[in-house]
Parts: C-alpha cells; sequence; structure tokens
C-alpha cells in the first residue's frame, strides 16, 4: 500500500494563502517518528504524553485509560453500594413481618439500589469499558475531547457522591428509581429526597452525554488508517450504536427529572392534572428515556461478547455484517418499545397492541446476534477459559431473561405480571444475564491488558459457577413468586399468602451472589499483584488493543497500526503495518475520514489541565445548591461561566497554538 | 509486535474545517442531543395541548411582538453569520474580527428583546400548565441563547490576542457559526409554538 | 361472651387464610378473565421453556465437539459457513413466525377480556388513597348509594364494572385470580370489568408503589350469591347501629369529642369525615387498615392505641387516649355491624 491511496489528497490553498498573510502563524515543526529508533521513539513520546506528576498531576489528567481505571474502580465500588443495598432488602424479605427495616428506611434501600445500578453502575461501567478499549481498538492515542471526558468522570463521581452522602443523612429519594409523580411531585413528596433524586438524574446524565458524544467523534474521525466501516470491530460498533442511543434517550430523562424540579421548586404544573398538567406525561417521557437505557447497558454488552467468542472459538464472528445491522436495528427500534412499560396505565387497546407488536420485533434482531455467535461457536471446540464460560453463562441467563421479556410484551399478559416480582425477575435477568455476566467476561477478557497481569483460572472458574448457582437461585423464583402475587416495592408481606418458604430461598441466593462478587474482588486484586505477567496478547486475539503492550503506555502506540482486515492482528502475523511522520514532542494524533478511514489531518490532542475538575465542581455545587433555591442557577452561572473559559482558553502551548 | 512501515503521514496538515475537523461532529453531536431536549419538550407541549380541549386553559394570548422581534433579527443575524463563515474558511483576519463582533451584537440584540418576551407571554409559570409549558420553552432557548452569546464573545476577544493568529482559532469560528444556525433554527418551531399553533384551534 | 366471640372469629378467619394460602395467585384463577390469563400464561411458559432449550442445546453442540479448531484462525471452511448461514436463516424465519402468533394471541386474548363485562350491571367506584380503598356502589336511585373501605362485595357469576381512579397518587387494583392489573390514577378514569365465578374471598393489593405503606394495601373482593349480596347492600344502607351497653354509649360520645371525627364517617352521626374509611359498618369488614389486621376487638384496640406502630408512615394519628377511653371507642365501634 502506497501513502498515496490513504492519504487525503484535498490541496488547501485558503491555509496557504493565509499563511503567507500571517493571518495564521507557521507551524513550529518539531522531531518527527519517521526513522527515529524505537528507543528515543518511546523516551519522546513517554514525555509528551505522560500525566503530570503529583496530586494536581493526577487531577489534571486526560489520559483515557487513566480516566477509564477511575470510572471502573468508582463503578465496582457502587456496585458493592448497590449490592449490599440488595442484601439488606433480601434479609428484610426472608421472613413475612419482618420488623429489622422499616417502610421508611426500605424505600429508600430499593430506591438507591435501583438508582445506583442504573446511574451509577451499570451505565457508567459500560461508558468506562468503552473509555478504556475504543481509542485503543480504533488505533488512537487518545479519547476525542479528552478534557471533557475528564470533566464527565468528575460530574458521575460527584453526582454519585450527592446521591449517597444524601441516603447516610437519611435524605435520599424513596419514590422509586422512576419517581412517578404525583408520589415524587410537590404535594405528595415532601422534603428534600425527590429533589435529590431529579437534581442527581439531570447531573450525572450530563457525564454519560459527555462520554458518548466523545465515543462517537473517536469512532468516527479517529480510526486508524484503513480501518473503513467494514473493518471496524464490533465491540467498537456496540459502543458507536450505545452512544448514539444515549444521545437521543438521555436527553429525555433530564427533561423528565427538570419538568420534575421545576413542578417541585418553582411551582410549576406541567404534571399537575388540577392545572392542566398530566401524570402520564411523566411517564411517556421517562420511559421514552428508560426503555433504550436498558439497550444503552446491554448493546456494549453484546460487543463484549462479540470480543469474547472470536478469540476462544479462533474464528471471526460469523455473520459480521448481520450483527452490525442487528445492533443498528435494536438501537433504533429500542425507542419505539417505552410504551410496554405502561399497559397497566388504561391506555388505548389499539395503540397498546402496536406496542406489543413493536416489542416483539426486536425479538429479531436480538435473536439474529445470538444465532451468529452459536454459529461462531459451531466450528470446533472453542478454548475453554474463564471469559467464554462468562459468555455461556450470558447464555444460560439472558435468554430467559428474553423470553420473559415476549411475555411482558403481551398487553393482556402484562396485566397480571407487571409490576410483581416476575418482572423483577425478568429484568435481573435480562440485566444481570445480559449484561453483568458478560462484563464479568470481559473483566477476565481484558484484565490483562488492563494491568499487565492475568487473574487467576482456577479462581475464575469458582467464582463462574458461584454466581450462576448464586444468581438463579436468587431470581429463579421470584417469577413464581410474582405469579403469586406478590407485588414488587413491598417492604413486608403478610404470614398468610405462603409466600415465606420460597423469599427465604430467594434470599439464601441472593447472599450466595453476594459472596460471588467477594470472590470476584479478591480474585482481581489477587491477580493485580501476584497475577502471572500477561505479554501483549495472551488469548491470541486479532484486534488492535492486543498489539500494544500490556498495560499499554500512556500514547497507546508508538505508531499508529495501518488496518488492512477486521481482526488486523489475525492478518498481520509476521508484521504490524503502521504509519509514521507523527511529531513526537507534540501530542498528535492522526484524523482520518468518516468512511473510509484515510488520514486527513495530524492533529493535537488536549494536555492535561485542571479546569475541567474545577468545571466540574462549579456545576455541581450549583446542581446541589439548587435543590434549596432556584437562584442556584443565577449564582451558579459565573463560577461555570469562569471555569469554561479557563478550560478552552489556550495556554501556548504547541498544542494549542496550531 | 513486529512492525513495518506502511504509510508517511507527515505532509497531512494540522487542521480543518467542518466535517473534517473532529470539533465539527462533536458539536454535531451535542446540537442533536439538545436537538432532542427541544423535541421532546416541544412534544410534552403539544401533548398536553391536544389532552385539554380547552388548551391555553383559557389564559389570555401572548403579545407576539417581541417574539415577533426576536424572530426577525435571529433569520437576519444569518446572513452576516455566513458572511463569517467564508471568512473564516479563507482565514482572512481582518474579516473575521469584524464579523465576529458584529455576531457578538446581533447575539446581544435578540437578548434584550427577550427581556420583554417573557412579561408579553401573559402569564405566569406558575397559573397553570399552560404558562409552565411556555416558560419551559422559552427559558430553555434563552439558554441556548445566552450560552452561545458567551461563547461567541469570548471567541471574539480570543481573536484579538495572539491566540488568534491559528488555523484551529478559524476552525472555532467556524463552528461557532455552526452553532448560531442552530439556535436560530431551533427557535422557528418554538415561535411557532408559543404564538401560533394556540390560535389554530 | 363478646370477647369469647371475637377470639372464635379470630381464630376462624386465621384458620381459613391458613386454608386460602394462593388465594392472591395468577396461577388459581377464579374468573373467566384470570383464567384466559393463566392459560396465557402456561402457553407462553411452556413455549419459551421449549425455545430455550433448543439455544441450550445449540450451545452444548460445540462443547461436544472433539476437533479442535484450525491453527490460523482466518482460514475458514466456505461451506461450512455457508450451512451455518442456512441454519441461522431458519432459526430467524422459525422466530419471526413464532413471535407473529404470539402478538397475535394476545391480540385475541385481549379481545376475549374486553367482552368479559359489556353487559355489567353492577357500577363500583373505586378511589385510591394512601393507603386505602374507598368503595362506593353506584345507583341510579341516589339513597342506595354506597360508600364503604377496602371490602368490595360483588354477586358471584356476574360480571361488574369497576371505574378506578386516584385522589392522591397513582394505585394499581390487582385482584390476581380475578384479573389483571389496572392504574388508578389522579385526573383519569379507569375502566375495569372483573367476574367471579363462585361465591368466595379474593384478596388483592396496590401494585403500583405508592408511598411508606404500599406494601399494606390490601383489598378482598367477596363474591356472593346474587340474594346475599342484596341483603348485604340493604344491610350497609343503614345507619349505625345505637350503641347498647354503657361503655359502648360512652365509647360513641367520646369518637365524636375526638380528632377522630375529622376525618372518619359514622352514617346516622354527625362524623361525617371524608378523608378516612367510612367507619358505619367496620365490624362488618373482616379485616382492619386494608387488610393489616384481622378485625377484632384486640386488633381494633391495638390500631387505635397505636397506629404508626402498627402501620408506619400511615396517615392515621396517634390520639392520646386514657385506657378506658379506648376500651369504650373499641366497645362501640366492634359493635358496628
Amino acid at each position: 500500500m502506497s501513502s498515496a491511496d490513504l492519504t487525503s489528497e484535498r490541496d488547501l490553498p485558503p491555509e496557504r494563502e493565509a499563511s503567507a498573510r500571517g493571518d495564521i502563524a507557521p507551524e513550529r515543526d518539531g522531531p518527527r517518528d519517521t526513522g527515529m529508533d524505537d528507543a528515543s521513539l518511546h523516551r519522546w513520546l513517554a514525555r509528551t504524553w505522560r500525566t503530570p506528576p503529583g496530586i494536581i498531576g493526577a487531577l489534571s489528567s486526560v489520559d483515557h485509560k487513566v480516566i477509564a481505571r477511575r470510572y471502573l474502580i468508582t463503578a465496582f465500588l457502587f456496585l458493592c453500594l448497590g449490592g449490599l443495598n440488595a442484601v439488606a432488602m433480601r434479609i428484610q424479605l426472608s421472613g413475612p413481618q419482618r420488623g429489622l427495616i422499616g417502610p421508611d428506611l426500605y424505600n429508600q434501600l430499593f430506591t438507591m439500589h435501583g438508582v445506583t445500578m442504573m446511574f451509577l453502575f451499570a451505565v457508567p461501567i459500560v461508558q468506562a469499558t468503552g473509555i478504556y478499549l475504543v481509542p485503543l481498538m480504533v488505533g488512537t492515542r487518545n479519547i476525542a475531547f479528552p478534557r471533557l471526558n475528564a470533566f464527565g468522570y468528575w460530574v458521575y463521581v460527584s453526582g454519585g457522591l450527592f446521591a449517597w452522602v444524601s441516603f447516610a443523612l437519611s435524605m435520599a429519594p424513596d419514590v422509586g428509581w422512576f419517581a412517578y409523580v404525583p408520589l415524587s411531585g410537590p404535594e405528595f413528596g415532601p422534603g428534600k429526597r425527590a429533589d435529590v433524586w431529579a437534581q442527581m438524574i439531570t447531573y450525572t446524565e450530563v457525564s454519560s452525554l459527555a462520554v458518548a458524544v466523545a465515543t462517537i467523534v473517536t469512532v468516527l474521525k479517529q480510526r486508524a488508517p484503513g480501518m473503513s466501516l467494514d473493518k471496524i470491530p464490533l465491540y467498537v460498533w456496540a459502543l458507536l450504536v450505545t452512544s448514539f442511543v444515549v444521545v437521543f434517550a438521555m436527553p429525555a430523562v433530564m427533561i423528565t427529572s427538570t419538568f420534575l424540579i421545576l413542578d417541585r421548586l418553582v411551582g410549576t404544573h406541567i404534571f399537575n392534572p388540577a392545572e392542566g398538567g398530566d401524570a402520564l406525561l411523566f411517564q411517556h417521557l421517562f420511559w421514552f428515556f428508560g426503555h433504550p437505557e436498558v439497550y444503552i447497558i446491554f448493546l456494549p454488552a453484546t460487543g463484549m461478547v462479540s470480543s469474547i467468542i472470536p478469540a476462544f472459538a479462533r474464528r471471526p464472528a460469523f455473520g459480521h455484517l448481520g450483527l452490525v445491522l442487528s445492533l443498528i436495528a435494536v438501537g433504533f427500534l429500542s425507542f419505539g418499545l417505552w410504551v410496554h412499560h405502561m399497559f397497566a396505565t388504561g391506555l388505548p387497546k389499539l395503540g397498546a397492541s402496536f406496542f406489543t407488536a413493536s416489542s416483539m420485533l426486536i425479538a429479531i434482531p436480538n435473536g439474529v446476534q445470538i444465532f451468529c455467535w452459536l454459529a461462531t461457536l459451531w466450528d470446533g471446540r472453542p478454548v475453554i477459559r474463564t471469559p467464554l464460560l462468562f459468555v455461556f453463562g450470558f447464555f444460560f441467563t439472558f435468554v430467559i431473561g428474553g423470553l420473559t421479556g415476549v411475555m411482558l410484551a403481551s398487553v393482556p399478559l402484562d396485566l397480571q405480571v407487571h409490576d410483581t416480582y416476575f418482572v423483577v425477575a425478568h429484568f435481573h435477568y435480562v440485566l444481570i444475564g445480559g449484561s453483568v455476566f458478560p462484563l464479568l467476561g470481559a473483566a477476565y477478557f481484558w484484565f490483562p491488558k488492563i494491568t499487565g497481569r492475568m487473574m487467576s483460572e482456577r479462581l475464575g472458574r469458582w467464582h463462574f459457577w458461584l454466581a450462576l448457582v448464586g444468581f438463579n437461585a436468587a431470581f429463579f423464583p421470584m417469577h413464581i413468586v410474582g405469579l403469586w402475587g406478590m407485588p414488587r416495592r413491598v417492604y413486608t408481606y403478610p404470614a398468610e399468602l405462603g409466600w415465606e418458604n420460597i423469599n427465604l430461598f430467594i434470599s439464601a441466593g441472593a447472599v450466595l451472589f453476594f459472596l460471588s462478587f467477594v470472590l470476584f474482588a479478591f480474585n482481581l486484586v489477587h491477580g493485580a499483584l501476584r497475577g502471572t505477567p500477561a505479554g501483549d496478547n495472551p488469548w491470541d486475539a486479532g484486534t488492535l488493543e492486543w498489539a500494544t503492550s500490556s498495560p499499554p503506555p500512556s500514547y497507546n502506540f508508538a505508531r499508529i497500526p495501518v488496518v488492512t482486515n477486521v481482526e488486523p492482528l489475525w492478518a498481520e502475523r509476521v508484521a504490524l503495518p503502521v504509519a509514521s511522520g507523527l511529531r513526537v514532542d507534540a501530542r498528535e494524533l492522526i484524523i482520518s475520514t468518516v468512511a473510509e478511514a484515510h488520514p486527513d489531518i495530524r492533529e493535537k490532542s488536549a494536555t492535561p489541565s485542571i479546569w475541567p475538575l474545577l468545571a466540574a465542581i462549579a456545576v455541581g455545587a450549583t446542581f446541589l445548591y439548587s435543590i434549596f433555591t432556584p437562584w442556584a442557577i443565577v449564582w451558579g452561572a459565573a463560577p461555570i461561566a469562569v471555569t469554561l473559559v479557563g478550560w478552552f482558553w489556550p495556554k501556548g502551548d504547541p498544542e494549542d497554538e496550531e | 509486535m513486529n512492525q513495518r512501515p506502511a504509510i508517511d503521514l507527515a505532509d497531512l496538515p494540522t487542521f480543518g474545517h467542518g466535517p473534517r475537523s473532529p470539533t465539527w461532529w462533536g458539536t454535531l453531536g451535542f446540537m442533536a442531543l439538545e436537538g432532542m431536549g427541544f423535541a421532546l419538550a416541544a412534544g410534552a407541549y403539544l401533548y398536553l395541548a391536544t389532552l385539554w380541549p380547552n388548551w391555553r386553559l383559557s389564559a389570555p394570548a401572548p403579545n407576539h411582538w417581541p417574539g415577533t422581534i426576536v424572530t426577525l433579527l435571529l433569520v437576519v443575524s444569518l446572513v452576516p453569520n455566513h458572511m463569517l463563515n467564508r471568512y473564516a474558511k479563507q482565514c482572512a483576519m481582518g474579516p473575521v474580527r469584524i464579523g465576529m463582533v458584529v455576531m457578538s451584537l446581533l447575539g446581544l440584540a435578540p437578548l434584550i428583546v427577550r427581556w420583554f418576551e417573557f412579561p408579553a407571554l401573559n402569564i405566569y409559570w406558575d397559573t397553570n400548565a399552560y404558562g409552565s409549558m411556555i416558560w419551559v420553552l422559552l427559558g430553555l432557548h434563552t439558554t441556548h441563547l445566552i450560552t452561545d452569546v458567551g461563547d461567541t464573545i469570548v471567541l471574539t476577544v480570543l481573536m484579538f490576542t495572539r491566540h488568534g493568529y491559528s488555523g484551529r482559532r478559524f476552525g472555532d469560528v467556524g463552528d461557532n457559526v455552526f452553532y448560531w444556525d442552530f439556535v436560530v433554527l431551533t427557535w422557528i418551531p418554538i415561535y411557532l409554538l408559543i404564538y401560533w399553533v394556540p390560535r389554530l384551534g | 361472651m363478646k370477647r369469647l366471640a371475637s377470639i372464635a372469629f379470630a381464630t376462624a378467619m386465621a384458620l381459613f387464610l391458613q386454608g386460602c394460602a394462593g388465594w392472591q395467585s395468577a396461577l388459581d384463577p377464579k374468573g373467566p378473565a384470570a383464567s384466559e390469563l393463566a392459560w396465557l400464561i402456561w402457553f407462553f411458559t411452556g413455549l419459551c421453556a421449549v425455545v430455550w432449550v433448543l439455544v441450550m442445546a445449540a450451545l452444548a453442540v460445540p462443547l461436544m465437539m472433539r476437533s479442535r479448531q484450525h491453527a490460523e484462525p482466518l482460514t475458514l471452511d466456505a461451506s461450512s459457513d455457508n450451512r451455518k448461514l442456512r441454519v441461522v436463516m431458519t432459526a430467524v424465519g422459525l422466530t419471526a413466525v413464532i413471535l407473529v402468533g404470539l402478538t397475535l394471541l394476545s391480540f385475541f386474548a385481549n379481545r376475549t377480556l374486553a367482552a368479559i363485562g359489556s353487559d355489567a350491571a353492577l357500577t363500583i367506584r373505586v378511589t385510591g388513597h394512601q393507603w386505602w380503598w374507598e368503595v362506593r356502589y353506584e345507583d341510579a336511585t341516589p339513597s342506595r348509594i354506597l360508600t364503604t373501605a377496602n371490602e368490595i362485595h360483588i354477586p358471584a357469576g356476574e360480571p361488574v364494572r369497576l371505574l378506578l381512579t386516584s385522589t392522591d397518587v397513582i394505585h394499581s387494583f390487582w385482584v390476581p385470580s380475578l384479573s389483571g392489573k389496572l392504574d388508578l390514577i389522579p385526573g383519569r378514569m379507569n375502566v375495569l370489568d372483573i367476574k367471579a365465578d363462585k361465591p368466595g374471598v379474593y384478596r388483592g393489593q396496590c401494585a403500583e408503589f405508592c408511598g411508606a405503606q404500599h406494601a399494606n394495601m390490601g383489598t378482598f373482593i367477596i363474591a356472593e350469591p346474587r340474594a346475599k349480596f342484596d341483603a348485604w347492600w340493604n344491610d350497609q344502607l343503614q345507619p349505625a347501629a345505637a350503641p347498647t351497653s354503657d361503655e359502648a354509649k360512652a365509647g360513641g360520645e367520646l369518637f365524636l369529642k375526638r380528632p377522630c371525627v375529622m376525618c372518619h364517617k359514622i352514617g346516622g352521626t354527625p362524623a361525617g369525615g371524608t378523608v378516612a374509611p367510612d367507619l358505619t359498618h367496620i365490624a362488618s369488614r373482616q379485616t382492619l387498615a386494608a387488610g393489616t389486621l384481622t378485625m377484632s376487638r384486640g386488633n381494633l384496640a391495638a390500631w387505635i392505641a397505636d397506629p404508626q406502630g402498627v402501620k408506619p408512615g400511615a396517615h392515621m394519628p396517634v390520639v392520646d387516649l386514657s385506657g378506658d377511653e379506648l376500651n369504650a371507642i373499641v366497645a362501640y365501634l366492634e359493635a358496628l355491624k
């Protein structure tokens, strides 16, 4: 391949003229990597791309891997907290009329469990995995808009703290994670609890949106030369589609929570039927976000499955195009199903039937994915390692969740099981089976890349079986007790309904499932400290993240790879083709064209900066203050403006000036 | 793993305008999500308007003149906005500076009229849901107007410093033009929703 | 004697309840709607189970294989991939057929359900409150309009139309052995038709989270033969029984002097509050506080003395009463049959 095939041939006369006129300062050139020996290249790049030392340096980091690691650890901690909530609830429900936890605390517990798992664990952790892996998989040196990405993390962690400090002060929301009005409205939700829900949601979703935009632009504009659309790895496709779903779904929940806070704080009547508002409007807006939310959590997990299966089945994914089209179809269809959360509200029958049909329809692209993965595995006995075991666990559980989802799509059937433990079972099968099992597989799969060490295979197998048995013991009986008439969100139940034995069994399963995470945490720590060194590519997988060292250097790739196949490392066994000509004294990366990934621009990536943290503090303080007075928006505007100007104002670095 | 040099990119430019630049795509992404917010707020308005047969809930009609003046100002501002875009593409410092000053002023002008638009709605946000919705729609757009005008002014100042002499900065001007188009275009349906749709019934 | 009777009643209730585990179950249908739905649940479950087993079998195939993978992952067998494509396409086709079938099935089931109450003669308005149910029997004759709480008597074998609404937050009316659930939404009115095939007591409870005491918002549908139902309605229309014993008389006077009267109504007395359950015939009901306690003298006393202990967060306030006063009020209320 000659460089002329890949480089854009567009000429740039206006810029040249402008340079001649003096309207653009002439480009200062620096040393290039062309022909540079490996040792000096690493030295140069390490100096250019490093995160500065010290606390301020650490807080200024814009390295996508550093940010992603923080995200992953924070999200895991929130998972543990949310899991403890669940265990507390299961102890209370282990017998009828237990007095361990009263309704006031119990209602905060299940609300915090839902809010934490959805907004502080599931979405952040799939996005964080993407922040780590997408730039590596597309062969670039940092995520697009790295400062925005850092800002996203600070917003996320402070939003999570906001929620949990409120919980510690018994000020946590107690209206359920979807906080229906009027229960959460000004009349029936006294105190600040529902305000905490509303502002925490709006605020943390800012972070989700920021990451989504950064991911989209990274995938569209920063792919390595030659990685045309048909050579994008399936995981990257999944994150791209997910990010688009985030961009169009998250505004709905922000609008919902903003309307709610307006009703509560300044006396608007948007959801008040007595003054021309409507309570169901809240549900429409919320579920317009809420259903895509499920796919925001699930689609990245399908990307993980699509990465793990080829590595262990020793062949590229069967039906690559079909898998990509299914992802896109699921992304679109996820916006057409929201009403199936509202069948029990008494909507017109014909309209409801339409949503039955659309909810059934989404099973088809999901089915295509399942069948393609199975077909990929049919080439011979796969290499069975822990990541693949968790993928098997995913099949075992997610298919049950998908099938009960088909049951819920049926309007009449839904009227019996809606808001019962059957639904609780269903969405845990979908979310844990469909997303957490792949995530655990992904943890074993990419842990060596992130830390440079392997996790224990033996503990991994124990972990897998404990998780599978614990999960099914905890959640399968919930289907039954739901059909026996047990509604969700009850802090206790009467003895005479005959639910006590099954609930005790469920609680025991929940404890077992929780213990599997304790084992997992031990395996993580043990692996990070004592694991055997992994090498660059321990699984002999085919995508670009395995082309660099484990853990990757701050600049990801000493030379940007040139991609010739969807599994580039399998296609180029002898030597990986790479690009040269980039500066080594500035944070240069390659901007390429959207469809063909022709290299187009050598752009400078942003340098570390403390301003994103300061901006997050200013925005966060404004949100926090706003649950007490609307004037917070006015007072907060000035510090927010100052921090944003500080963020974007050029500092005179080579990155800024050219 | 072993590497072999395949292409040399030493001659690539260091910045690009419009869709060639990642910033343009980032701006597009934010427009998409903010546009979604506008669409949902407008959808909520229409939902309530169709739910209640006597929509406007016996509130007086708003005085449309301040809103109409804002609309005219915004539409007129598109002309210098696009001239500015052309100069930014040519990286012509003089005209760009003039254009940025003009656009800062043309951003402030509708903001001043907007101040009179809220009382001209003839209803408060806490009177009924109709009042709430039109205040929300107007507030949502005003927030965008304020942030974009602020952004324009900061960039104008920047263009008068030494930092302005950079291809990237001209790219920023182009993106600012792009975003202003968005602010103007989102206003049109909101203007119609607030002032003219309730009159149809 | 009275105490003995109430203990006997409580014991009988307890035995009755013990014997009826599953009386709030969607799988134990007692009416046409629930029967149709139970059939639908079993059909879907069976079909889903078959699909799941097939998928698991497909997953087990590679695990049975002896042959290891080819060493070079990019060398693929084109003819084998073509075979797989055919299998995958067939599976997708079958999925589509099954889904279309299930969609049609649920559409027709919905039509069947809609037809159940088309000739309902009796209309009952059920209003959700935090955390109890207001039940109003509509009638063309205003004097026959009846208001009660939490327990809904219906004639067995006849369709009954329920009009569902709420004055505070959203609740959901669900008696699984008779029908699916439907929400009670402030500002809206939903219509749910129910029918019990045989006489019996069918338990239900609120299915939409509605605040602190969502868990203790039970309701009972009590289906009776028509004659018994009519007699019940006539009894309930009567004003409250006048107290006979001295203690009960004192209790009746206390009730009117204390805050009780602000919220509760007792027909035939000046007590006319409407924000809490109508107590005119409270002792004729089987439970207290929306299914929280069985009706007994002891439970009445416990509920009045410590409502926040029985049902934390409930809107029933603690009223400061001496032991004698409490006994008097309980004596009065337990005579309101």
